[in-house]
């Protein structure tokens, strides 16, 4: 792989360009939250709840606030009075939609392991965290709700005040009568039944937030490693009745979160409350094993997704009813996941019928939310694996059979059954490079081989052929959803008077490397090096507007808003300088950051002297306001629809079981490339995210409802030493949806990767007769899988 | 991941260490601290005070000794991992030593360690078991060596009593075969099942995480000594053994897995 440094130029897209976020990353230069030094500040820590649920009968905090070093101890009941309202969720999914109110401590009743009993303030970490030790708490135990079935059957309610379990029923059925006639007619069908386990979101940074009371005037500042400061400002303002113009949120670095801190979290809402009552900084860091309990988990649904087919094997209808987990409450947008998928289970196929319904339970475990993908992962898994159990039908191959279905190119726009219309696609095209770069024949002679031998390595391959919509997200569509809030981005572009330029962006980078891509979105434009630009972000004080960063949005929104406010500081910049030379507008050309006169090259003026006339405001041309700047929000008038083919190729070893991923290829359409090494790096740890669903992470639960895999020991996240090198690919199909023809990327290779890797497993022990393994497919469930086809 | 408030006390000296733990009813020596320290953040471990031996240099060497090589309790598996004298003269610790973990670990752990601790899931254990080696043990009243097969007496249970400090391991050349099968979903985990058969002379067969403790796969080793064929002599492997269930395997498929690595190590080692 090649790297070079490109500093500037009319060709600046498209380059592979070192992240220039990483510098003081590497060097330990950049701070996170909590590296911040506040002196003064209290340390928190929280008791979590050691049962899944149960009444809470007494919390004796005495013997932990007369501990040397303790501050102060509260419970619910302490607190009671200093909310102006409940833990926020902010995705209403129906009007009917059950929402059991919660708070950030547990009133009266503990609901999942890990749920807030009581919290304490010390002048010590360590000091708060023995306190936890000496706070007695009395339960109740109750039988825990863990199965989502049985959470439905409503024989064990857990919210009593909404009396059953069922959150929300969600329906996308355009037409009922069309779904059932082609069920009715079809000559082959397929009935699958898939379960997305649980995953523990496991960001490098564990989850922190540090609370600083300005020294007079009521303000606070809110540092948070949070995706969404935007956001956590307004929600802070309502949940703990600060008004929003005292709150300024800041995140510093942010080391990732792939959704789990698209969120607000009862410790950020309680340091807020806190120093509001103690009139000091207060400041907490979760801990790892805090992480598997009180961050949000991902996933948890059971998916039933039945497809119909004519005798061709051309999809006629998909038919898909979900149970989805809510965990003991909900978060911030937890009843939504399910919804960012629901319009995506017919994939990449060109299905006319279309039938969608989720039922959304409570149980007693963590509440789940986004994880990187977030509704779109799953949707892909079961049409995908669906898709290769009717080829096994059909009696084709499962090229063959995605080829037939295909939305056909010249369909795009696309009109899909569920209600969306696909901006632009060519997936044939795709398709075929990735089959040729992988080398399909000399693989399954390969695999033929292995089998006709008796090779206990056998040979498997995977694909995985992947839609999904990001951009998130036109507001009126989203209006449509429920979700409350919008879905555009803001930007400004100002050139300061030395010619230096500030682009301040409403997105909020965790790793993403937007310092950098923003940077060379302007100095595309301006043709600027880009040494000159300073991308300032994730500061409300600095960045007022904004809806952050989150379901692959920035690039597509964020991108185009900046890509949109340098043009119009350009036009102004080009009025000043038709000004200046005494020329019409239309008689200047722009490059290099240098107007001159069409036919006339000596008649120069430069963008660093507009920007000083800007700033001066000598000699403007009548009318024209001072200072060189254009602030846009800007709303996508549609989602963005990337793509791509993803094939995995497994060893199964029969004796053992175990599963060895030995090539992974990726040939990914994410629209117009900005920087490839920002790409690859998001498909690589994309991929590498999906693998880990497919094959290691599982959210464990024991029958009391104890998360048994919640250390980095017992909850397999794979490392570089588990994966091949990724081959990857790309074609290119511009979005027409924003004017940079970009889709975004970082999720596609999480949303792909796990059903290539599923189909491949089974595509290498189909022969044996087996359809389907659990996830993740572990080597104890792949043997035992292997021990029962061959016993037959 | 705090864990509870502790002394902390750095020994100048084998023997300073030995007084300091003589004085204490539940002092703790640390080398590389990556058996104790996760168990102390847990709080599933919380000694009063902790000894440091880690810099000790005395405790850092390995030497051929003729018939045997003799490694300092205080050697990093780093160390063994890329030792001349263990690559010829004990290939299999030296390969065990490189599997161990990852690098990092393998760069602060020790095998003294790593043996004193006791972990039936750890690699080296089970290693010093099938090698027949010595360990050395010296307390305020001298020095004594015990047999592997005497020395792992429960979970995380030794033949180590309070003042004493294990300062050597003797481990017997190798003249034969070996190999070492760890079964494991991600390279830095523990073993699930490992296996490691020694030939010298007689075959030996050790087993990581079937039990408590590291654990001689006996009944295979008693067929395979008398003339069984390999594939008779992995069947017996769990042969008197519970093995554990856990995430990650039932008792079942560990005895599924046993059998099938002692047999893909005994095939290793007669190859």
């Amino acid at each position: 792989m090649t790297t070079t440094e490109t500093t500037s130029g009319s060709k600046v897209l498209g380059q592979r360009v070192l992240r220039r976020e990483d510098p003081k990353l590497l060097t330990g230069e950049a701070k996170f939250s909590d590296d911040l030094d506040i002196p003064g500040a209290l340390h928190m820590a929280v008791l979590r709840s050691t049962v899944a649920h149960a009444r809470i009968t007494s919390i004796d905090t005495s013997a932990a606030k007369s501990r040397p070093g303790v501050v102060a101890v509260y419970t619910y009941d302490d607190l009671k009075d200093d909310w102006a309202g409940p833990m926020p969720c902010a995705w209403p999914v129906t009007a009917d939609m059950k929402n059991p109110a919660h708070f950030p401590l547990a009133n009266g009743k503990v609901n999942y392991v890990g749920d807030g009993v009581a919290v304490v303030l010390a002048h010590s970490k360590t000091a708060a965290v023995d306190a936890l030790e000496a706070i007695e708490v009395g339960y109740e135990e109750l039988d825990p709700v863990l199965d989502l079935e049985e959470s439905l059957a409503d024989s064990n309610v857990i919210h009593s005040e909404i009396g059953t379990n069922l959150s929300y029923t969600w329906e996308l059925i355009p037409n009922k009568e069309a779904v059932d006639d082609a069920f009715a007619k079809a000559a082959y069908t397929v009935s699958e039944r898939y379960i997305q386990q649980r995953l523990v979101p496991s960001a490098m940074e564990p989850r922190a937030v540090v609370v600083v009371p300005a020294p007079f005037g009521g303000d606070y500042t809110v540092y948070s490693a949070t995706q969404v400061p935007h956001i956590l400002k307004v929600m802070l303002a309502l949940t703990v009745g600060v008004s929003e113009t005292k709150l300024r949120v800041v995140a510093p670095s942010v080391g990732g979160g792939f959704g789990s801190k698209l969120n607000v979290y009862a410790e950020e809402v309680l340091a807020l409350a806190l120093a509001r009552k103690l009139r000091r900084p207060v400041r907490w860091t979760e801990e790892r094993s805090e992480n598997a309990v009180a961050t949000i988990h991902g996933r948890g649904q059971i998916q039933n997704i039945e497809l119909a087919a004519d005798a061709d094997g051309k999809v006629t209808a998909v038919r898909v009813n979900l149970v989805a987990d809510m965990g003991a409450y909900l978060q911030l947008v937890t009843p939504g996941i399910p919804l960012l998928g629901a319009f995506l289970y017919h994939g990449v196929y060109d299905i006319p019928n279309y039938s969608f319904t989720c039922r959304s339970v409570f149980t007693n475990k963590t509440p789940t939310d986004a994880y990187r993908g977030a509704g779109r992962p799953e949707a892909t898994y079961a049409i995908e694996r669906a898709m290769d159990a009717l080829a096994r039908k059909v009696g084709v191959s499962a090229v063959e059979i995605r080829k037939r279905n295909f939305i056909p190119t010249e369909k795009f726009p696309y009109n899909s059954a569920a209600g969306l219309v696909f901006d632009s696609g060519d997936y044939l095209t795709n398709f075929n490079k990735a089959l040729d770069m992988m080398g399909m024949d000399e693989l399954l002679a390969e695999k033929k081989l292995r089998i006709d031998a008796g090779s206990r390595k056998l040979l498997g391959i995977g694909i995985s052929f992947f839609v999904e919509m990001c951009g998130l997200a036109p507001s009126r569509v989203l209006a449509s959803l429920n979700y409350g809030a919008g879905g555009w981005e803001a930007a400004t572009v100002r050139i300061l008077p030395t010619s230096k330029i500030q682009v301040v962006t409403g997105t909020a980078p965790h790793g993403q490397g937007h310092e950098t891509a923003w940077s060379m979105i302007v100095a595309e434009k301006l043709g600027v090096p880009l040494a000159d630009i300073e991308v300032l972000h994730s500061d409300t004080a600095i960045a007022p507007y904004g809806m952050d960063t989150y379901g692959s949005r920035s690039l597509a929104v964020g991108g185009s808003a900046i890509h949109i406010a340098t043009e119009r500081v350009l036009d102004k910049a080009k009025a000043i300088a038709a000004h200046q030379l005494e020329v019409a507008e239309e008689d200047l050309d722009y490059a290099e950051g240098v107007f001159t006169v069409k036919g006339s090259p000596d008649r120069a003026f430069p963008l660093a002297a507009a920007a000083l006339e800007a700033f001066t405001a000598h000699n403007l041309p009548d009318g024209m306001e001072p200072n060189l700047e254009a602030s846009v929000s800007w709303d996508p008038p549609n989602f963005t629809f990337p793509y791509g083919s993803h094939i995995a190729v497994v060893e199964v070893d029969t004796e053992t079981g175990k599963v060895d991923l030995v090539r992974y290829q990726a040939v990914d359409d994410c629209g117009n490339r900005v920087n490839p090494l920002i790409i690859e790096g998001q498909v690589h740890g994309g991929i590498a995210q999906g693998v880990a669903q497919a094959l290691f992470e599982e959210a464990s639960y024991d029958s009391a409802g104890n998360l048994i895999s919640a250390t980095l020991a017992d909850y397999l996240v794979p490392s570089a030493a588990e994966l091949p090198s990724f081959e990857l690919g790309e074609t290119v199909t511009p979005s027409p949806t924003n004017p940079l023809g970009v889709k975004g990327i970082g999720e596609a290779g999480t949303i792909a990767s796990t059903p290539a890797v599923m189909n491949a497993i089974v595509d290498a022990l189909s022969h044996l007769g087996i359809e389907n393994i659990e996830m993740p497919a572990s080597p104890e469930r792949v043997w035992r899988a292997i021990s029962a086809a061959t016993r037959k | 991941m705090f864990p509870s408030t502790f002394d902390y006390v750095r020994a100048g000296s084998v023997a300073e260490a030995i007084s300091i733990l003589d004085g204490s009813d539940d002092a703790k020596l640390i080398a590389g601290g990556h058996s104790l320290l996760p168990l102390m953040k847990l709080r599933l471990a919380a000694p009063s005070t902790l000894v440091d031996i880690g810099r000790l240099s005395e405790l850092n060497y390995i030497e051929d000794r003729g018939d045997h090589v003799a490694i300092g309790a205080l050697t990093r598996h780093r160390d063994l991992e890329t030792s001349a004298v263990l690559k010829h003269s004990v290939p299999i610790l030296s390969h065990v030593a490189g599997e161990v973990g990852d690098p990092a670990v393998r760069h602060r752990g020790t095998i003294g360690g790593s043996i004193a601790h006791g972990d039936g899931a750890s690699d080296l254990p089970a290693a010093v078991l099938a090698l027949d080696a010595t360990m050395v043990v010296r307390s305020a009243s001298g020095e004594r060596t015990v047999p592997a097969a005497n020395f792992f007496k429960g979970f995380l249970e030794t033949d180590l009593g309070q003042g004493e400090v294990l300062t050597e391991i003797r481990v017997p050349k190798v003249s034969g075969g070996w190999a070492y099968k760890k079964f494991n979903r991600r390279a830095q985990d523990w073993a699930i099942v490992g296996v490691a058969v020694v030939r010298n002379g007689s075959t030996r067969i050790s087993l990581v995480n079937m039990g408590s403790t590291p654990l001689r796969a006996s009944a295979s080793e008693n067929a395979i000594n008398q003339g069984a064929s390999i594939e008779e002599a992995a069947n017996l492997a769990s042969e008197g053994i519970d093995p554990p269930s856990d995430l990650n395997a039932s008792a079942e498929y560990r005895r599924h897995l046993a059998s099938v690595l002692v047999r893909r190590a005994l095939q290793e080692a007669s190859a």
